[in-house]
């Protein structure tokens, strides 16, 4: 299968196989105008599979988001068809509004303006919990 | 600026001077007797309490200061549905120090954001409540002359009872303290206050459902209240609410020098006959966490006296 190289755009590479469309989703790619390309299942020698997202555009990618859904992933930047760079993302210390605070008692259920704001408690165990009252984040 | 929300925003030293404070103005009141003059403190309570408002509002008067106070929702902009943010906004204009006590867990941590005075977190739902625990901190400190090196049971409801979350996390702090969980199963203390404070600070912990046969090693016993507004079905409520109660028989067993703590209000789960044993503390509780809210208050202004 051949998707073509891009010119000018970013390569998300590594990501764990399945995860694809979350990430797409969460980076809100479907509102773009330009080519996505995403790459399920792809061989690889290190992971066995994984997923790739290739995006026609030289857009900023919110890297705490990838952080957050998968450490591993490295972003390719592609300017005039050369690779410029490449990023390693990091968990992320701080998380706004990529996921929601599920305790019914919480300040965020009521005050609907509020960002919903997790903080990285415990980076071994990769524990989010909500800024305001404590409440564990579920499972990626 | 600094605020209160959690115990866990102070560190031991900090706590062991506010104690020492409360101390001091024990010994000379009068000193302190107009040191926040000119200085207006905001309570702004959005749910029932008595003894914690009365307590912020008797402090700042001991102080010399003056008190504004709003008491349930319908009786505030709260009720028009006015955000914690403005609210915390608008009343920054009026007064020098804000204490809320809100039902929603991290309405006073949204407050402090967006106040430009201190604010100190006066209970949030099942969430917090740090000046508790620093009246519980000051009582053991001046029962038994330490903070360290003390076996400390909690009985009742361990689940959902906040003040036992917080007084844990701020003994675990300390060298040399044991715990003793004692609960039904239903109220066992959480998981995560298990992993997350205790074994992750090395603190040895046993947990039992018998409060007589735990009794002989206990330096304090810290009772607590079903609380039946945390549960969500009022069965569960019945069922557990009289597991604990504690009586003189009950006592037999206990050390002399045993202290008794309840953060108070209290149902049936301590018999009054108790309240004349020299071991029950729980009146003290009070009255120390009035002098622990006036030293706090004084931090938070930043007043020296």
């Amino acid at each position: 299968m051949n998707i073509d190289a891009i010119r000018c755009g970013i390569v998300i590479d590594h990501i764990t196989a399945g995860r694809g469309m979350r990430i797409y989703q969460l980076l809100h790619l479907d509102e773009l105008d330009c080519s996505v390309a995403i790459i399920k299942n792809v061989a690889s020698r290190k992971m066995g599979k994984k997923d790739i997202i290739k995006i026609d555009a030289a857009i900023d990618v919110n890297t705490d988001i990838l952080g957050y859904v998968d450490p591993g992933v490295t972003v390719n930047v592609i300017r005039d068809g050369a690779l410029t760079e490449k990023r390693q993302v990091a968990l992320p210390e701080r998380l706004t509004n990529v996921i929601f605070c599920k305790n019914p008692r919480c300040i965020t259920t009521t005050e609907q303006e509020l960002p919903h704001i997790f903080r990285l408690t415990d980076p071994e165990k990769k524990v989010y919990r909500c800024l305001y009252c404590e409440t564990k984040a579920d499972d990626r | 600026m600094r605020h209160l929300i959690s115990i866990g925003d102070l560190s031991v030293a900090e706590i062991d001077a506010l104690i020492d404070r409360a101390e001091d103005i024990i010994a000379s009141p009068a000193r302190y007797a107009e040191a926040c003059r000119g200085k207006k403190l905001a309570t702004l309570f959005f749910e029932p309490s008595t003894r914690t408002r009365l307590s912020f509002e008797a402090a700042m008067y001991e102080l010399g200061g003056h008190v504004l106070s709003v008491s349930g929702a319908n009786t505030s902009s709260a009720a028009k549905g006015e955000s914690v943010a403005d609210t915390a906004k608008t009343v920054s204009c009026y007064a020098d120090v804000i204490a809320m006590r809100h039902p929603k867990e991290g309405a006073p941590m949204v407050a402090a954001m967006n106040a430009s005075v201190p604010v100190i977190n006066a209970g949030d739902g099942g969430h917090n409540h740090p000046t508790q625990t620093l009246a519980d901190l000051c009582t053991i400190r001046r029962e038994k002359g330490r903070l360290g090196e003390l076996t400390v049971g909690f009985c009742g409801d361990l689940k959902f009872g906040r003040t036992v979350h917080s007084l844990i996390e701020a003994l675990s702090r300390y060298a040399g303290i044991r715990i003793v969980l004692i609960s039904p199963e239903e109220l066992k203390l959480p998981s995560y206050v298990k992993k997350d404070i205790l074994a992750r600070r090395g603190v040895p912990y046993t947990q039992t459902t018998d409060l007589e046969g735990a009794m002989p090693e206990l330096d304090i016993l810290y009772m607590t209240r079903v609380q039946r507004e945390r549960f969500f079905n009022e069965e569960d409520y019945l069922r557990l609410k009289d597991r604990y109660i504690l009586t003189p028989d009950k006592l037999r067993a206990a050390r002399p020098d045993l202290s008794i703590l309840h953060p108070l209000p209290r149902v049936n789960e301590i018999s009054v006959a108790i309240d004349d044993d020299p071991r029950a503390c729980y009146f003290k509780q009070v009255l120390n966490g009035k002098f622990m809210r006036m030293a706090l208050i004084l931090m938070l202004l930043e007043v020296t006296v």
